[in-house]
């Protein structure tokens, strides 16, 4: 039998708080390494089956769509671990090691069941990163994060029992919106997702965690989603819009929100919107597409989020209202920051140029002008948020005067990782390209490609310069900006409130009515049959013998009669 | 560290030669439509600079949709603290 690599991680997470100093450094640098390490000797195939009840569960399903994502994931981890690596809090390691390796062995699952008990994981595990935070707002937020994941989990199980009762397959394959079902595993995997209106769990929580914690839980839980839908739900046409949709949406949010890291989880929403998009399509270049996006979103994702980090470690803020003029002390941080920008604004020689553009070059194949017209519009848009303002505002724009030092050296070198694959994915894209799914013979640098891609950058970033210089651009400004979760953080709390207020009063009332009768009818019972009472009175002895004497009296009178 | 280091930046006559350094070299962008053979999938890609007019364009209108978004979601900073 061999090993499962994602059980390195989640076993290898217990001897953790048992290692101090720099054996713990050098574990969990080493861990996840080998991890990657088994996962790149794993041969495609089925390697771990295991029979229970009846149901044969695969543990570890080797093929080219989970080793793609189970290489990044597991590098992901690394980058992670190297990130936090001066925090001495294990609660945060250990639960980053279950949380990487039950994502990954939920990407090495063959079947449903196995899936399910790895999805909740993740939920359960990733939590942990949110209250390590240890505020009042990141219990609250974590909190609203585990509900919503587990509903997730339960949903993926309920759509499991439908399924295996239509079906008796609990095989993780292709599934389709085919039944009710299947239908309901879409939804769990939906909003792990962050689909449009099951989407606010992610800019709820992810900006609440610690400052590491945010940078490893922007890597697994989406890119999961997206996993899942890829195996299960590629060329399901509904996908497209509601890709398009997530792509287009939250960077309107993103302009307007002031939380810097907050503005990175609308960006990172708009970034799934593209995934989900490739994967709607459904054809090979598509689906390639959406697979190098995953990975080279990670990275760069992960990058922004770190960079960010940086800032809230240093400043003790995150707050685009209260940053600035950040780059005069901390200028490796901006510079890594920028590389994140440029990738993720998809600039050519940027890792996101190479991967987003067999999405948008898909979609243009098949015909679909207004779902390339929405991909790029939210190009441009996701340039104009997350490349030009994240960096903007938090090392540049207004000068806030603040002096801090630079990202400790931990943080820098894990930064400078990620940003040298950022840059040498986009220069050299054939490696990444090798190992999607399908084969793939692509060149991202035509001429007319790359011209039109700066054409649409640069006169974004013209419009930001004209739109800032005349004063258009609306300020950075302490605030709450209304998303969905208005619904079940101030709305439903409110109505049920109010439901309560009224309810209590029709309560009181009902009840006094209730036991005013009550009253009367004991009363009423008490009357009659109380001790003075017409028929339970009761008789004393001596009153009986003297009746008797009465009654023997009348009846001797009457016989002499 | 010292707070008085002069920047290049911190001088707003070198911004404002950024500003013209970028205004150029969308120019230079906008004129190369004319000097390379198009491979259009849609009609829209064959009008002359119509990638920098779009990314202008939908910037501009994402901005202000976002401005206007704003004076109906905007919320003080504590709305979620009850």
């Amino acid at each position: 039998m061999t090993i499962n690599p994602a059980l390195i991680l989640i076993l290898g997470a217990i001897p953790i708080p048992l290692l101090r100093g720099p054996f713990r450094a050098s574990y969990l640098l080493i861990l996840p390494l080998i991890g990657l390490g088994f996962a790149f000797s794993l041969e495609p195939g089925l390697h771990w089956s295991v029979n229970i009840m009846n149901y044969d569960l695969e543990l570890l399903r080797i093929d080219r769509l989970s080793q793609v994502f189970s290489y990044i994931f597991f590098f992901a981890a690394f980058l992670g671990n190297l990130y936090t690596l001066k925090d001495d809090d294990p609660v945060q390691q250990i639960a980053t090691q279950v949380y990487a390796g039950s994502a990954i062995g939920a990407v090495y699952a063959g079947d449903l069941i196995t899936l399910f008990v790895f999805w909740e994981l993740t939920a359960v595990s990733s939590v942990f990163l949110i209250w390590a935070r240890r505020t009042e707002r990141s219990y609250q937020a974590g909190m609203r994060f585990l509900i919503i994941q587990v509903g997730s989990g339960v949903l993926l199980l309920g759509g499991l029992i439908l399924l295996v009762r239509d079906t008796g397959s609990i095989a993780f394959d292709f599934l389709g919106v085919t039944s009710p079902g299947t239908a309901l595993i879409f939804v769990a995997f939906g909003i792990k997702c962050a689909f449009p209106l099951l989407h606010n769990w992610l800019q709820d929580a992810y900006p609440e965690a610690t400052v590491g914690g945010t940078v490893i839980l922007s890597v697994f839980t989406t890119k999961l989603a997206v996993y899942a839908l890829a195996r299960g739900y590629a060329g399901t046409e509904m996908l497209i819009w509601i890709g398009a949709t997530m792509t287009a949406f939250p960077i309107f949010y993103a302009v307007i929100e002031n939380d810097l890291r907050r503005v990175l989880s609308y960006s990172l929403n708009n970034q799934l919107g593209f995934m989900v998009v490739g994967i709607g399509i459904g054809t090979e270049m598509s689906v390639n597409g959406t697979v190098a996006h995953a990975f080279t979103h990670i990275l760069y994702k992960a990058l922004l989020f770190m960079s960010m980090g940086a800032v809230l470690l240093r400043t003790g803020t995150i707050k685009g209202s209260e940053l600035g003029g950040l780059y005069k002390t901390m200028p490796l941080t901006a510079a890594f920051c920028l590389v994140g920008a440029a990738s993720i604004s998809a600039f050519p020689l940027f890792s996101g140029f190479i991967s987003k553009s067999l999405i948008l070059t898909a979609a243009a194949d098949e015909g679909r002008w207004l779902t390339w017209g929405v991909l790029l519009f939210a190009s441009a848009g996701v340039f104009h948020h997350s490349g030009i303002k994240i960096p903007f505002f938090a090392f540049f724009a207004h000068d806030s005067g603040r002096r801090v030092k630079e990202a400790p050296w931990n943080m820098l070198l894990a930064m400078s990782i990620a940003a040298t694959l950022c840059v040498g994915i986009g220069v050299w894209p054939q490696p990444l390209y090798n190992i999607l799914p399908f084969p793939l013979d692509f060149n991202p640098y035509t001429t007319p490609h790359v011209i039109n891609q700066l054409q649409l950058l640069f006169f974004s970033g013209l419009a930001f310069t004209w739109l800032m210089r005349t004063g258009y651009y609306p300020p950075e400004m302490p605030s709450v900006n209304l998303d969905c979760d208005v619904v079940y953080r101030k709305l439903l709390p409110r109505l049920a409130r109010q439901f309560f207020a009224k309810f209590e009063a029709l309560d009181q009332l009902t009840r006094r009515l209730a036991l005013e009768c009550i009253q009367r009818l004991i009363t009423g019972i008490f009357r009659r049959t109380g001790p003075q009472g017409v028929l339970t009175r009761t008789v004393t002895v001596g009153a009986m013998v003297l009746w008797v004497i009465v009654l023997l009296g009348v009846y001797l009178v009457l016989y002499l009669i | 560290m010292s707070d008085d280091r002069k920047y290049w930046l911190d001088d707003r006559q070198n911004i404002t030669k950024v500003v013209w350094g970028l205004v150029i070299l969308c120019g230079i962008l906008f004129v190369a439509d004319a000097f390379y053979d198009k491979h259009p999938h849609f009609i829209a890609e064959t009008y002359f600079g119509f990638f920098g007019i779009f990314g202008f364009v939908v910037c501009v209108g994402l901005v202000l949709t976002a401005k206007v978004m704003r004076i109906l979601l905007k919320r003080g900073e504590d709305y979620y603290d009850d």
